[in-house]
Protein backbone atom coordinates (compact mmCIF):
# COMPACT_ATOMS: atom_id res chain seq x y z
CA UNK A 1 0.00 0.00 0.00
CA UNK A 2 1.27 3.47 -0.83
CA UNK A 3 1.72 6.07 1.87
CA UNK A 4 -0.87 8.25 0.12
CA UNK A 5 -3.43 5.43 0.43
CA UNK A 6 -2.77 5.36 4.17
CA UNK A 7 -3.25 9.14 4.34
CA UNK A 8 -6.61 8.81 2.57
CA UNK A 9 -7.77 5.75 4.50
CA UNK A 10 -7.21 7.10 8.00
CA UNK A 11 -7.53 10.82 7.24
CA UNK A 12 -3.99 11.64 8.27
CA UNK A 13 -2.51 15.08 7.97
CA UNK A 14 0.54 15.38 5.68
CA UNK A 15 3.16 17.39 7.58
CA UNK A 16 6.01 16.56 5.22
CA UNK A 17 5.46 14.65 2.01
CA UNK A 18 5.60 15.58 -1.63
CA UNK A 19 4.23 13.49 -4.47
CA UNK A 20 7.20 11.13 -4.68
CA UNK A 21 7.51 10.62 -0.91
CA UNK A 22 3.84 9.66 -0.69
CA UNK A 23 4.35 7.01 -3.38
CA UNK A 24 6.45 4.94 -0.97
CA UNK A 25 5.16 1.42 -0.43
CA UNK A 26 4.32 0.45 3.16
CA UNK A 27 3.37 -3.03 4.34
CA UNK A 28 4.59 -2.97 7.92
CA UNK A 29 4.39 -0.63 10.90
CA UNK A 30 5.76 -0.41 14.40
CA UNK A 31 4.41 1.71 17.29
CA UNK A 32 7.00 3.00 19.69
CA UNK A 33 7.88 6.04 21.81
CA UNK A 34 11.37 4.84 22.64
CA UNK A 35 13.86 5.56 19.88
CA UNK A 36 16.34 3.10 21.40
CA UNK A 37 13.74 0.38 20.97
CA UNK A 38 13.09 1.45 17.37
CA UNK A 39 16.81 1.18 16.70
CA UNK A 40 16.93 -2.23 18.37
CA UNK A 41 13.78 -3.83 16.96
CA UNK A 42 12.43 -2.03 13.88
CA UNK A 43 13.05 -3.35 10.39
CA UNK A 44 13.92 -1.14 7.45
CA UNK A 45 11.08 0.16 5.30
CA UNK A 46 8.44 0.31 8.06
CA UNK A 47 6.11 3.14 9.04
CA UNK A 48 6.85 4.34 12.58
CA UNK A 49 3.86 5.28 14.74
CA UNK A 50 5.02 7.50 17.59
CA UNK A 51 4.04 10.22 20.05
CA UNK A 52 7.47 11.83 19.98
CA UNK A 53 7.97 15.03 18.03
CA UNK A 54 11.66 15.91 18.39
CA UNK A 55 14.36 15.84 15.71
CA UNK A 56 15.66 12.48 16.98
CA UNK A 57 12.53 10.89 15.48
CA UNK A 58 13.61 12.04 12.02
CA UNK A 59 17.24 11.04 12.57
CA UNK A 60 16.09 7.62 13.81
CA UNK A 61 14.03 7.25 10.64
CA UNK A 62 17.03 8.14 8.47
CA UNK A 63 19.44 5.87 10.29
CA UNK A 64 17.12 2.87 10.67
CA UNK A 65 16.01 3.33 7.03
CA UNK A 66 12.30 3.73 7.87
CA UNK A 67 9.80 4.68 5.14
CA UNK A 68 7.92 7.27 7.15
CA UNK A 69 6.66 8.49 10.50
CA UNK A 70 3.14 9.16 11.76
CA UNK A 71 2.82 11.32 14.88
CA UNK A 72 -0.22 10.45 17.01
CA UNK A 73 -2.39 12.27 19.59
CA UNK A 74 -2.59 15.41 17.44
CA UNK A 75 0.83 16.59 18.50
CA UNK A 76 2.46 19.16 16.27
CA UNK A 77 6.17 18.55 15.73
CA UNK A 78 8.69 21.25 16.49
CA UNK A 79 9.62 23.46 13.50
CA UNK A 80 13.16 22.03 13.55
CA UNK A 81 11.71 18.50 13.23
CA UNK A 82 9.61 19.45 10.19
CA UNK A 83 12.53 21.22 8.52
CA UNK A 84 14.84 18.29 9.15
CA UNK A 85 12.29 15.80 7.77
CA UNK A 86 11.98 17.88 4.61
CA UNK A 87 15.75 18.08 4.22
CA UNK A 88 16.33 14.38 4.94
CA UNK A 89 13.37 13.25 2.77
CA UNK A 90 11.43 11.59 5.60
CA UNK A 91 7.63 11.62 5.12
CA UNK A 92 5.93 12.95 8.26
CA UNK A 93 2.22 12.39 8.89
CA UNK A 94 0.02 13.43 11.77
CA UNK A 95 -3.23 12.17 13.27
CA UNK A 96 -5.44 13.24 16.14
CA UNK A 97 -6.04 9.56 16.98
CA UNK A 98 -4.21 8.06 19.93
CA UNK A 99 -1.67 5.32 19.45
CA UNK A 100 -3.97 2.33 19.95
CA UNK A 101 -6.65 3.69 17.59
CA UNK A 102 -4.01 4.50 14.97
CA UNK A 103 -2.65 0.95 15.14
CA UNK A 104 -6.16 -0.47 14.98
CA UNK A 105 -7.11 1.62 11.93
CA UNK A 106 -3.87 0.73 10.13
CA UNK A 107 -4.46 -2.93 10.93
CA UNK A 108 -7.97 -2.74 9.42
CA UNK A 109 -6.53 -1.59 6.09
CA UNK A 110 -4.02 -4.44 6.04
CA UNK A 111 -0.84 -2.97 7.54
CA UNK A 112 0.95 -5.64 9.58
CA UNK A 113 3.38 -5.59 12.50
CA UNK A 114 7.10 -6.34 12.32
CA UNK A 115 6.70 -9.74 14.04
CA UNK A 116 4.09 -10.82 11.44
CA UNK A 117 6.31 -9.66 8.60
CA UNK A 118 8.19 -12.77 7.56
CA UNK A 119 9.47 -11.36 4.26
CA UNK B 1 46.59 -2.14 -0.55
CA UNK B 2 44.45 -3.65 2.17
CA UNK B 3 44.86 -0.97 4.83
CA UNK B 4 44.32 2.01 2.55
CA UNK B 5 42.06 4.59 4.18
CA UNK B 6 39.13 5.44 1.92
CA UNK B 7 37.57 8.00 4.23
CA UNK B 8 38.37 9.51 7.60
CA UNK B 9 36.07 11.94 9.40
CA UNK B 10 35.80 13.28 12.93
CA UNK B 11 32.86 14.95 14.66
CA UNK B 12 32.91 16.88 17.91
CA UNK B 13 30.02 15.90 20.14
CA UNK B 14 28.74 18.21 22.84
CA UNK B 15 27.12 16.69 25.91
CA UNK B 16 23.44 17.65 26.45
CA UNK B 17 23.15 19.08 22.92
CA UNK B 18 19.87 17.29 22.29
CA UNK B 19 18.93 19.40 19.27
CA UNK B 20 21.99 18.35 17.28
CA UNK B 21 22.27 14.85 18.76
CA UNK B 22 22.36 12.37 15.90
CA UNK B 23 23.55 14.86 13.30
CA UNK B 24 27.02 13.31 13.05
CA UNK B 25 25.56 9.82 12.58
CA UNK B 26 23.25 11.07 9.82
CA UNK B 27 26.34 12.47 8.08
CA UNK B 28 28.12 9.13 8.55
CA UNK B 29 25.13 7.32 7.00
CA UNK B 30 25.16 9.69 4.02
CA UNK B 31 28.93 9.26 3.56
CA UNK B 32 28.65 5.45 3.65
CA UNK B 33 25.75 5.54 1.16
CA UNK B 34 27.88 7.73 -1.12
CA UNK B 35 30.65 5.13 -0.87
CA UNK B 36 28.13 2.57 -2.20
CA UNK B 37 28.06 0.24 0.78
CA UNK B 38 25.02 -2.09 0.75
CA UNK B 39 21.97 -0.72 2.66
CA UNK B 40 22.16 -3.39 5.36
CA UNK B 41 25.78 -2.52 6.20
CA UNK B 42 24.98 1.23 6.18
CA UNK B 43 22.04 0.56 8.48
CA UNK B 44 24.14 -1.43 10.96
CA UNK B 45 26.89 1.20 10.99
CA UNK B 46 24.33 3.99 11.33
CA UNK B 47 22.51 2.38 14.24
CA UNK B 48 25.74 1.63 16.12
CA UNK B 49 27.06 5.12 15.43
CA UNK B 50 23.80 6.80 16.52
CA UNK B 51 23.76 4.85 19.79
CA UNK B 52 27.40 5.79 20.41
CA UNK B 53 26.72 9.43 19.60
CA UNK B 54 23.57 9.64 21.75
CA UNK B 55 25.39 7.99 24.65
CA UNK B 56 27.86 10.89 24.53
CA UNK B 57 25.08 13.49 24.19
CA UNK B 58 23.11 11.96 27.07
CA UNK B 59 25.84 10.99 29.51
CA UNK B 60 29.16 12.68 28.68
CA UNK B 61 30.47 16.25 28.91
CA UNK B 62 31.91 16.18 25.41
CA UNK B 63 33.57 13.76 23.05
CA UNK B 64 34.72 12.85 19.56
CA UNK B 65 33.04 10.47 17.13
CA UNK B 66 35.45 9.28 14.43
CA UNK B 67 34.80 7.30 11.29
CA UNK B 68 37.51 5.46 9.39
CA UNK B 69 36.71 3.49 6.27
CA UNK B 70 39.10 1.09 4.56
CA UNK B 71 38.23 -1.27 1.69
CA UNK B 72 37.75 -4.04 4.27
CA UNK B 73 36.02 -2.38 7.18
CA UNK B 74 34.07 0.49 8.69
CA UNK B 75 35.54 1.58 12.02
CA UNK B 76 33.80 3.95 14.41
CA UNK B 77 35.40 5.27 17.56
CA UNK B 78 33.67 7.21 20.33
CA UNK B 79 35.98 8.84 22.85
CA UNK B 80 34.34 10.95 25.56
CA UNK B 81 35.19 12.89 28.66
CA UNK B 82 32.50 12.35 31.24
CA UNK B 83 31.17 10.31 34.12
CA UNK B 84 32.28 6.92 32.76
CA UNK B 85 30.60 3.54 33.35
CA UNK B 86 31.27 1.81 36.72
CA UNK B 87 30.13 -1.69 35.64
CA UNK B 88 30.33 -2.32 31.89
CA UNK B 89 28.97 -5.87 32.14
CA UNK B 90 25.85 -4.58 33.88
CA UNK B 91 25.50 -1.68 31.41
CA UNK B 92 25.60 -4.17 28.51
CA UNK B 93 22.48 -5.97 29.78
CA UNK B 94 19.28 -5.36 27.82
CA UNK B 95 17.01 -3.03 29.75
CA UNK B 96 19.61 -1.78 32.21
CA UNK B 97 19.61 2.00 32.23
CA UNK B 98 20.67 4.91 34.42
CA UNK B 99 18.70 7.39 32.29
CA UNK B 100 16.88 10.27 33.93
CA UNK B 101 13.20 10.98 33.33
CA UNK B 102 14.21 13.84 31.00
CA UNK B 103 16.24 11.45 28.82
CA UNK B 104 13.37 8.96 28.69
CA UNK B 105 10.90 11.64 27.65
CA UNK B 106 13.10 12.27 24.62
CA UNK B 107 12.78 8.62 23.62
CA UNK B 108 16.12 7.38 24.89
CA UNK B 109 17.32 5.46 27.90
CA UNK B 110 15.52 2.19 27.10
CA UNK B 111 18.58 0.28 28.22
CA UNK B 112 19.23 -1.09 24.75
CA UNK B 113 22.09 1.15 23.66
CA UNK B 114 25.29 -0.78 24.40
CA UNK B 115 23.82 -4.17 23.55
CA UNK B 116 22.47 -2.71 20.33
CA UNK B 117 25.92 -1.37 19.42
CA UNK B 118 27.30 -4.86 19.99
CA UNK B 119 24.51 -6.50 17.99
CA UNK B 120 25.20 -4.29 14.97
CA UNK B 121 28.99 -4.58 14.93
CA UNK B 122 31.40 -7.42 14.21
CA UNK B 123 33.87 -6.31 16.87
CA UNK B 124 33.27 -4.06 19.84
CA UNK B 125 35.69 -2.88 22.46
CA UNK B 126 34.69 -0.72 25.39
CA UNK B 127 36.81 0.72 28.16
CA UNK B 128 35.78 3.21 30.79
CA UNK B 129 37.20 5.04 33.76
CA UNK B 130 34.75 6.46 36.27
CA UNK B 131 35.06 10.23 36.45
CA UNK B 132 37.17 10.40 33.29
CA UNK B 133 35.29 8.97 30.35
CA UNK B 134 34.49 6.09 28.04
CA UNK B 135 35.98 4.78 24.81
CA UNK B 136 33.97 2.59 22.46
CA UNK B 137 35.54 1.16 19.34
CA UNK B 138 33.60 -0.86 16.80
CA UNK B 139 34.42 -2.58 13.53
CA UNK B 140 31.96 -3.58 10.85
CA UNK B 141 33.49 -5.94 8.32
CA UNK B 142 32.81 -4.84 4.77
CA UNK B 143 35.16 -6.98 2.78
CA UNK B 144 34.46 -6.24 -0.86
CA UNK B 145 30.87 -5.27 -0.04
CA UNK B 146 30.96 -1.95 -1.85
CA UNK B 147 29.24 -2.19 -5.20
CA UNK B 148 31.86 -0.02 -6.91
CA UNK B 149 34.98 -1.30 -5.14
Amino acid sequence: MRLRDIVDAIGAQVLVGDKSLLEREITTASACDLMSDVLAFAKSGILLITGLTNSQVVRTAVIADLSGVIIVRGKQPETATVELARKMRVPLLGTSMHMFETCSELSKIGIIGTCSDTS
Amino acid sequence: MKDKIVLSQGFEIQGADFVRGGEASCQIVEALRDLAFPPEIVRRAGIASYEMEMNMVLYADHGMLSLTVTPDAIMIFADDQGQGIPDIELAMQNGYSTATQEIREMGFGAGMGLSNIKKNSDKMQITSTVGEGTKVHIVIEANGARSNS
